[in-house]
């Protein structure tokens, strides 16, 4: 059902660096999972909506005005590296 | 005396309370001391200091509530079960909390959980699994196991938790105590740590309907915060009827026959007596797509779960796993903070939401859940109320399903169609089958809270369950 090539390229998406040993568990258990989840293809679907909210709702909306936010060490003070005004990371080229 | 002020349900502390017969911060001292006792592994962290002074006549009384740790709290852990958490202090309070705390129903503690509430065992959780307080070999459920043990071992009051696909309502029916799921957008979702959006419900963990009914009548409500809150369109009352006088309730057959312990149902059965002796009308009514139910949900859950939880990347807060450059941080933080059933559904959702797969896995399982919600609606055009079995088994022993994911999931299939739905539904301890407890549901359409708490109530009555054999 989904083949080891498939299960690192998903890993990949997911930005997760799978173990040599969780790609081999994870393909089967993915597999077996993604068999039983055929049944939904069992059903003639063609006509029927799909639902993305249970609850019929209209736009909600507030007033566009400006509110206090977050203040900004607040926002910082769990990140694992700042500069004092924004968050710290690697370089992506490095 | 304290032992004594610990058997009062959370109803009647409060209202010795407001009476003047006994001091809040009495109450909560006895009550934190209480739950510093835990040895279930149900509690990741206890109140340490009294909380401010609860008003005069507020309507909770000072009776303190346990928190599920997925509740963001102001400067308290809140690690979601997590690893990837750990240490994590939020710099704001979700509402739910909030509101309880102005209500008078300060915060006790913070409760175990599976990992991003990812689990019906508890055994997910990155801190070590939880014990059902009936018997410690065995799990409380989850994902909200522990706030259903400490309730059930009597470490909490009454607690709180959320429900994607089960986890209110299957540990409670595991610890025998009562927990409600409300319909979709009742309650606000601000500052609960989101696992599927379109899913997810707070709702409460109780000893009986009575405080079931009192603690959720405090946590609705329409919130700025959460344009998917509605609030619910009228008050919560507390429940006094002990009749079920002409009202129908459907039964089934998909979510009753098979699957179902024998010992589970025998007491479902003599649940469906109690019924027609209290005036209550059974029928039997289907619910045609209840197993691709389970398939649907195990495709949305996780798809909503892999971009929810794309946040987690090292950068705002967490873990950090060193490495030389972005990509690398990213992925090896990911690697480390995340726990194996976590990973598996990440991988789960990514896969049905990626290119090539999205309409044959994420599109159909959203057309599955138009027809879940149309069986609904034509069954509540026949019955008032649908009744099953929480969980198709009693409590099971740590250990005994972690090999088998697919298996643990299937297990789900009384609780996941109520949620695909959006429609409440509650569980309440029916008897006991081999000296464990079984969860009785109750399922209404969207909105009928009231409804639900009113007969549960009066079977709860009719039921008498003896709880205090886990309390120890």
């Amino acid at each position: 059902m989904i083949d080891r090539d498939q299960v690192l390229h998903v890993a990949r998406l997911a930005r997760l660096r799978l173990t040599d040993e969780e790609v081999e568990r994870m393909t089967g258990e993915l597999s077996t999972i993604l068999d039983h989840i055929e049944k939904i293809s069992e059903l003639d679907l063609d006509d029927v909506a799909p639902t993305s909210h249970v609850v019929a709702m209209e736009n909600v909306l507030r007033p566009d005005e400006p509110r206090p936010s977050l203040p900004r060490e607040g926002a910082l003070g769990q990140a694992p590296d700042t500069d004092g005004v924004g968050f710290r990371v690697p370089s992506p080229g490095a | 005396m304290t032992g004594d002020l610990l058997d009062l349900t959370a109803a009647q502390a409060g209202q010795r309370v407001r009476a003047g017969e006994l001091s809040a911060s009495d109450l909560f001292e006895a009550w934190r001391e209480r739950a510093a006792t835990d040895s279930l592994n149900a509690y990741r962290w206890v109140a340490d200091a009294p909380p401010p002074e609860i008003a005069a006549g507020a309507p909770l009384g000072g009776v303190p509530v346990a928190i599920k740790d997925l509740f963001c709290t102001e400067g308290v852990p809140s690690a979601a079960g997590s690893r990837i958490l750990e240490g994590y202090l939020p710099p704001y309070t979700a509402t739910a909390v909030e509101q309880l705390a102005q209500a008078g129903a300060p915060m006790l503690g913070k409760t175990n959980m599976d990992e991003f509430a990812m689990g019906s065992s508890n055994e997910n959780s990155g801190f070590g699994p939880v014990m059902n307080p009936w018997d410690e070999s065995r799990v409380p459920g989850g994902s909200s196991g522990g706030s259903a043990a400490a309730v059930a071992a009597g470490l909490a009051p009454w607690a709180i938790g959320t429900d994607t696909g089960g986890s209110i309502r299957q540990p409670a029916a595991l610890c025998g105590i009562v927990g409600l799921k409300p319909t979709y957008g009742s309650i606000s979702r601000y500052g609960m740590i989101a696992f599927a959006s379109s899913l997810d419900q707070a709702g409460p963990l109780t000893r009986d309907v009575t405080d079931c009914a009192l603690l959720f009548r405090h946590m609705v409500g329409r919130d700025p915060l959460d344009s998917t809150s509605t609030g619910l369109p009228e008050e919560v009352r507390l429940p006094d009827q002990e009749r079920l006088d002409g009202l129908r309730f459907g039964v089934p057959p998909e979510l009753t026959r098979g699957g179902v312990d024998p010992g589970v149902a025998a007491v479902f059965e003599q649940s469906l007596r109690h019924i027609e002796e209290l005036g209550g009308t059974l029928e039997e009514v289907s619910l045609p797509h209840s197993d691709q139910g389970i398939s649907a949900y195990y495709v949305i859950a996780p798809a909503e779960a892999s971009a929810n939880l794309a946040r987690f990347d090292g950068v705002r807060y967490g873990l950090r796993a060193e490495a030389g450059d972005l990509a690398s941080m990213y992925e090896d933080t990911r690697e480390h903070g995340f726990g194996d059933e976590v990973k598996r559904r990440i991988m789960l959702g990514t896969y049905a939401l990626s290119s090539g797969y999205y309409d044959a896995y994420y599109g159909r399982a959203q057309r599955v859940r138009t027809k879940i919600a149309e069986d609904f609606r034509s069954a509540f055009e026949r019955v008032d109320l649908i009744v099953t079995p929480t969980s198709p088994t009693v409590a099971f022993g740590l250990g005994e399903r972690t090999d088998d994911p697919l298996a643990m999931y299937l297990s789900d299939f009384c609780t996941v169609p109520m949620p695909l739905a959006g429609i409440p539904a509650i569980s309440i301890p029916g008897g006991l089958s081999d000296e464990l407890p079984v969860g009785i549901q109750l399922a209404g359409p969207a909105f009928s809270e009231n409804r639900i708490l009113e007969a549960a109530y009066a079977l709860e009555q009719a039921i008498g369950f003896d709880g205090s054999g886990a309390r120890g």
